[in-house]
């Protein structure tokens, strides 16, 4: 009698989890397919040193100098310009949408004061609410104008450019300190709320399913729907708790401010715990166990830290990139939070927000009552 | 049948994809009657039951469960039909008292803590009524099951497969308080696998790859299934068995004690092979009259599995019963 290792017994086992693997399709899916995928949007999707970023100015002064500054601020393709803005109030108000990360203001008779030797100040506005994405830009940004100046400041006045004839000040605005935890801590929220709704949600769906009380559920007079709310609220619930602790937790031990409307975080964290739980519904009608539920919904926690602006600028994204980030619903909420609590935003600056959030729930919820009806029969 | 039909479906049909599970099924069942529902596993038993009780919406058929559309009136037969699944179906994370709860709730019983406290009393489990139902033994899950759905005092108890892995002596506890249901009125349409069990019904329905193949009052179906039964006793029953199965005519040899019940469909091939034996000398042989233990045998192991695509097997109940 041989008692060690079987070779033939081992290979028996081996085959048995090949089989196993193979039939359980939506595993052996994630296991090949979503890292392939994921590795390819991540890989070309992430870009911590981001460029284009949309940049609007205000042109008190239309001169060759003032020009040349622009042109090599635009060449460096850190900056793009949007467009013009009259009076740095238009320009405030951009930044606090979101709809630019910087506002260059170039005061007027800006060319006039350079030749004098009065040294003006171009101001740049940075929405430094995200250090990650205007950091590189604005260190860039001596370095570009140190080369625009030597370029145009030739012949008489090329002795200006060298003893710096205007000065760059550059407004960190909603994080002055530049401080990373003012804009992870925010964003943490919306990751949070994501990962324990969707994971929460989806297991305790199929947990039902799995365990076989489904069958006795619907075998009783209750209806789906009955159902289905009982089921959710508890969570909504949890949501509401989290986020409270995580509130207290911002305010008193990272000192993040809360300067926006109640009104405005309200309406997009209630309508974003939503969405989160109707994409765990979703899970649910997908999932044949506990086990597939919880990793399918680790799969849609990776775009919704790595597409929607948390972990890196959203701007520095591609184009496609982009497309894809603007359907994560952490995307829209983690705009809302940043805009509410670092920006002072007001629900008429998270319209846009609220509205993309209502779009990707009608969406999610439409498909997941389709599969439901079909899981009953 | 003067009784008032309880159950009343005509061409009941379901498919799964391309599989048809269930093939135009018919089924009367009277009140107060307990009616055995027979067949290999995958014949369609669980999935006529469901159709029964609304869970499923039959692709084609009609029909009547308690008086109500069993295509339309889903919600209302709900109310008063008692289903238990053949998997433990409530929650273990639970407390047995909580289940009961639970279940009295979805029904919108009132009286509920009374009803509970006394399905308690009823069960024995009183003073265990705070332990997970999850930590009861198989015997005391089926007998916890069995309280949640009579907690509505349902007209129709619907038992898909009720006894299996329970103990012989919680089988038989079982069986008692479903004869004293049904001895107050309450009908009962029961699958199961067990011999012992088919006997105590009324009424027998045996289904394999989900048609119907018999159906009567259990009396008439060893008539119907149609065999000849002869009394074997003598010396090494073992080997004679052994050999007998060889034999041409002979279908089944089932051993009682220290006799052997040997049974054929084909009389005269029966015959003719005992003839030849009996002339052997070593062996009494004498007729007897085929029982309801020598039909259902014949019955649960003429059709082994229907996952199995070997329909000729199978198929033999039904070529007897045709």
């Amino acid at each position: 009698m041989n008692l060690g290792f079987s070779l033939k017994r081992f290979g028996a086992v081996l085959y048995k989890e090949f089989i196993q693997m193979r039939r359980d399709r939506i595993t052996f899916g994630m296991m090949i397919g979503l890292p392939i995928i994921q590795l390819f949007l991540f890989g070309f999707a992430i870009n911590a040193d981001p460029r284009n970023l949309p940049t609007l100015v205000e042109m008190g002064d239309n001169g060759p100098l003032s020009r040349a500054v622009i042109a090599g601020m635009q060449n460096s393709s850190y900056f793009a310009f949007k467009g013009a803005v009259s009076g740095i109030g238009e320009g405030e108000e951009a930044l606090r949408r979101g709809e630019a990360n910087f506002v260059v203001v170039i005061p007027e008779d800006f060319e006039r004061d350079v030749v004098r030797g009065n040294k003006p100040e171009i101001l740049v506005a940075a929405d430094a609410s995200d250090p990650s994405a205007t950091g590189g830009a604005v260190a860039a940004l001596s370095g570009i104008v140190n080369v625009a100046i030597g370029e145009t400041l030739t012949g008489p006045l090329a002795q200006q450019a060298g003893s710096a004839p205007f000065s760059m000040v550059v407004h960190r605005e909603y994080n002055p300190e530049g401080k990373t935890s003012t804009n992870i801590v925010p964003g943490l929220l919306a990751i949070i709320l994501s990962m324990t709704m969707v994971m929460i949600t989806a297991v305790a769906i199929v947990k039902e399913t799995e365990r076989g009380t489904m069958e006795m559920l619907i075998a009783t007079p209750v209806k789906p729907l009955e159902v289905m709310l009982g089921k959710i609220l508890p969570y909504v619930f949890v949501g509401y708790v989290q986020t409270a602790v995580f509130l207290a937790a911002a305010s008193l031990v990272f000192g993040v401010p809360f300067e926006g409307s109640v009104w405005a975080f309200f309406l997009g964290f209630n309508l974003f715990i939503v969405v989160n739980l109707a994409l765990g519904f979703l899970i649910s009608t997908a999932a044949k166990s506990q086990m597939q539920a919880m990793q399918l919904s680790f799969f849609t926690i990776l775009p919704s830290i790595l597409l929607s602006g948390f972990m890196f600028p959203f701007a520095g994204m591609p184009g496609w990139a982009q497309f894809i980030g603007q359907a994560v619903p952490a995307t829209h909420f983690l705009r809302v939070v940043r805009k509410v609590m670092l920006k002072g935003g007001e629900v008429a600056d998270v319209t846009g927000e609220l509205w993309a959030l209502v779009a990707i729930l009608l969406v999610i919820s439409g498909i997941a009552m389709l599969r439901y009806r079909q899981t009953l029969d | 049948m003067s009784e008032p039909l309880v159950i009343d479906v005509h061409g009941l049909t379901k498919n799964f994809g391309p599989k048809r599970v269930v093939d135009h099924f018919d089924i009367q069942v009277p009140k107060g009657a307990i009616y055995g529902f027979l067949g290999p596993n995958g014949s369609g038993k669980t999935t006529t039951i469901r159709m029964l009780c609304g869970l499923l919406t039959p692709d084609e058929g009609e029909g009547t469960c308690l008086g109500f559309d069993v295509r339309k009136q889903a919600e209302q037969i709900k109310e008063q039909v008692g289903y238990m699944t053949q998997k433990f179906s409530y929650y273990e994370d639970l407390s047995i008292r909580e289940n009961l709860d639970f279940v009295a709730r979805m029904y919108r019983l009132d009286r509920r803590k009374q009803r509970v406290d006394h399905a308690l009393a009823d069960l024995g489990l009183a003073d265990r009524q705070k332990q997970l139902a999850g930590s009861l033994s198989g015997g005391w899950k089926q007998r916890l099951a069995l309280a949640a759905c009579l907690l509505h005092e349902p007209k129709l108890l619907l038992l898909d497969e009720p006894t299996a892995g329970v103990d012989p002596k919680a089988r038989r506890d079982f069986w008692d308080e479903i004869r004293r249901l049904s001895a107050m009125g309450v009908t009962v349409l029961v699958s199961t696998h067990y011999m012992d069990e088919a006997v105590q019904c009324d009424f027998i329905t045996y289904i394999a790859y989900g048609k119907k193949l018999i159906d009567g009052p259990s009396s008439k179906i060893p008539e119907m299934v149609g065999l000849e039964t002869w009394r074997v006793e003598g010396p090494d029953l073992a080997r004679l068995e052994d050999r007998l199965l060889k034999e041409p005519g002979v279908v089944q040899v089932a051993r009682f004690g220290t006799v052997l019940h040997v049974s054929g469909t084909d009389k005269a091939a029966l015959e003719a092979t005992v003839e030849r034996l009996k002339a052997e000398g070593t062996h009494r042989w004498s007729l007897q009259v085929a029982g309801l233990e020598e039909a259902f045998i014949y019955l649960m192991t003429g059709a082994r599995d229907n996952f199995a695509g070997d329909s000729d097997d199978a198929g033999k109940p039904g070529q007897v019963a045709a």
